[in-house]
């Protein structure tokens, strides 16, 4: 009975962990392979996919996706494949038009998802359970993990693309987010050097070091996270003491909490202690989207332009 | 059911000496809790800071006015809502031992806990805008919860009334705690926009503590414990039986029900703040019982002190251990706390 108690604390630390690591990043990396079919639009199946996660063989353009990835789906639509989604899981709320459903990927269940008769489904995270049993009735299944950093981005978007017959429009896609963050890039230059960041994942100080896939998008521009003092920690996402937040004393503040614990730039204002807090003082707390900010899919580009804007507001109140 | 071995053998009223260690050990490990941290303070700065705030004194401490405020707005909360957490658990920890005559009892093994995780749990998933509320309702929840938990487990324990042994109650207990948590599962499941702010709140968040949670829990404290310590003696003469305790003009079930209330009140108000944390219920008793004697008399006071003291340390660790991240307390008790139950447990057997 003693073992049972720490098991279960444990248990609910890995919980958390887990769901924050598929909230926002970790996971293997993916090399997208075009086995037998030519580039370009018009790309010709069977395609086969190699990756590291095993090969997955295409006959022919799916018509009936299912993803139960909220990355996925956006990819999805982006890269024009949007016409060939019969279902998406619960937490895909975007594009708005997405056939969203019951279906989850933290529960699946596989008879609902084979009612849709799908002819390829598309997961991020997933059990060996769902990998065997989608294998058992023959349903084709592409993992894309989390990814951990934007050329991983890249790469499943061109990914999809190649299984679902859109190769020309992801390659575009991917042409214009990469013209999009250059131009972001050189627009702040050198200037956001040195300003520090706080990246807030929920209200108990969860939050994200630069070696994580939103850090390194933050790291574009230059900034520091006064989170990597916590860097040996060990996972990406450490929680916080407050009085550290409070001492590192960021000079921007990004919330990606406003929808799952309401915060906003008055909550953290009345926090105690945070009025000593720079990014507080000066009007650098930054509301951001959580679903925005908790996917590496095409829209990590307008989670960018935020982050410059209030670096430029932020630069230019400053002087 | 009870440990036989130390009443016999060992004094059954405190002396002012345990109550100074006890007393000493708490304001240490508050000193100990305020002056460390993931910033550092001098402890210089931090003392004459204390003392400028007294009445009639005015010290210069030279903190700046940053660390004056991570310390008073953050770390001293913070250790003042340890210390009254860690007391309540190791409090009503003893008292649900003597309650139920049943040394392995603690809120985390009747059920109290996961039912007052139920009661946070469907608060926060279907009560509106709870943080608007004037009175927050989830100590109250949890109250309700924790109290449907324990009646259920002693009912449940009851059943099997002929066998009835120590491990009864508690097998009852876990299979009450088994059904509460399925359900708050349950719960969870269906409302998943909850699942991390409920997550946050079972793995123990003085990560946020302020001042605001010392105010919302103080009352509930205050009434629990001061309840629970008036019945120590009572506890000792319902300890023999409830024959005796009959013969004497005690209501032995009335006192019980009251005792249960109040435990389970303080322990809801507790976990309502600082979520689950297990163990001390069950350490900071027993090992007060194995050092120094088993009657309530003496386990009740010093419960108090050395959980509020033991929790303060827990704490400490668990802020600073990998500083400036954090390691939930939850962890860092049970980490402690077992190997320690062990070392108290091969002790008492060589003394005896």
């Amino acid at each position: 009975m003693k073992g049972r108690i720490p098991l279960l604390f444990m248990l609910c630390a890995l919980c958390v962990l887990c769901a924050l690591v598929f909230a926002a990043c970790g996971g293997a990396t993916t090399e997208a392979e075009e086995g037998t079919s030519p580039a370009g639009s018009g790309a010709e199946f069977p395609v086969t996919i190699d990756t590291d996660l095993g090969r997955v063989e295409i006959p022919q353009r799916p018509e009936r996706l299912v993803s139960l990835s909220p990355t996925a789906t956006e990819m999805l639509y982006a890269v024009g494949a949007g016409d060939q989604v019969v279902a998406v899981d619960d937490q895909s709320n975007y594009p708005a038009d997405a056939p969203t459903t019951e279906l989850s990927e933290f529960e699946p269940n596989v008879e609902a998802i084979a009612s849709y008769d799908p002819d390829l489904v598309v997961i991020s995270g997933g059990t060996p359970e769902l990998k065997r049993a989608l294998g058992r009735i023959d349903i084709p299944m592409l993992q894309q993990p989390a990814a951990t950093t934007i050329d991983d981005t890249y790469a499943q978007i061109e990914q999809l693309g190649a299984v679902t017959g859109n190769v020309a429009e992801a390659e575009a896609v991917v042409a214009d987010m990469q013209e999009r963050i250059d131009e972001l890039v050189s627009g702040i230059g050198d200037e956001a050097r040195g300003l520090t960041y706080y990246h807030e994942l929920d209200d108990t100080y969860f939050t994200a070091t630069s070696e994580t896939f939103i850090g390194q998008v933050y790291s574009f521009l230059g900034l520091e996270n006064i989170a990597d003092e916590a860097k040996g920690s060990g996972t990406g996402y450490p929680q916080l003491s407050a009085e550290y937040i409070v001492e590192a004393d960021p000079d921007l503040v990004f919330l990606a909490d406003t929808k799952c614990c309401g915060q906003s730039a008055e909550t953290v204002a009345s926090r105690p202690g945070w009025d000593q807090i720079a990014a507080v003082r000066e009007g650098g707390v930054v509301q951001l989207d959580d679903d925005i900010a908790s996917r590496w899919g095409p829209r990590v580009v307008d989670f960018l332009e935020v982050v410059a804007d209030a670096v430029e507001k932020l630069l230019s109140a400053r002087g | 059911m009870r440990e036989p071995e130390g009443a016999v053998l060992r004094p059954t009223t405190l002396r002012a000496g345990w109550l100074i260690a006890g007393v000493a050990a708490c304001v240490a490990a508050a000193v100990i809790g305020v002056t460390v941290g993931p910033v550092s303070i001098s402890g210089g700065g931090v003392g004459r800071e204390l003392l400028d705030r007294l009445p009639l004194l005015a010290i210069e401490s030279g903190l700046s006015e940053r660390d004056a405020t991570i310390l008073w707005d953050l770390r001293l909360p913070r250790v003042v809502l340890g210390a009254m957490v860690g007391a309540m658990l190791a409090l009503a920890g003893a008292a649900y031992q003597g309650v139920f005559r049943n040394p392995l009892a603690d809120p985390y093994l009747l059920g109290v806990a996961a039912g007052a995780g139920l009661g946070a749990t469907l608060a926060i998933a279907y009560l509106p805008n709870i943080s608007e509320w004037p009175i927050d309702p989830l100590p109250l929840a949890a109250f309700v919860g924790a109290l449907a938990g324990v009646f259920a487990t002693y009912t449940l324990g009851r059943a099997g009334e002929r066998s009835r042994t120590a491990s009864t109650l508690i097998l009852a207990g876990v299979a009450m705690a088994s059904f509460l948590t399925a359900m708050q599962t349950f719960v969870q499941q269906r409302e998943d926009d909850t699942l991390r702010k409920v997550f946050a709140w079972i793995l123990g968040q003085l990560t946020t503590a302020s001042w605001r949670e010392v105010l919302l829990i103080l009352p509930y404290v205050i009434v629990s414990s001061v309840t629970i310590l008036l019945h120590r003696r009572l506890l000792d003469i319902m300890s023999v039986g409830d024959e005796e305790a009959d013969s004497l003009g005690i209501d032995a079930r009335r006192v019980r029900l009251l005792i249960v209330i109040a435990a389970s009140l303080g322990t809801a108000a507790a976990v309502s703040v600082s979520g689950l944390i297990a163990f001390v219920g069950i350490i900071v008793p027993h090992t007060v019982r194995l050092l120094l004697g088993s009657s309530y008399r003496i386990v009740l006071p010093l419960s108090v002190l050395f959980g509020g003291a033991f929790l303060i340390l827990a704490d400490l660790a668990a802020r600073t251990a990998i500083a400036p991240a954090e390691i939930p307390i939850g962890v860092i008790t049970a980490f402690l706390g077992a190997p320690f139950f062990l070392l108290v447990l091969r002790r008492s057997r060589t003394i005896s």
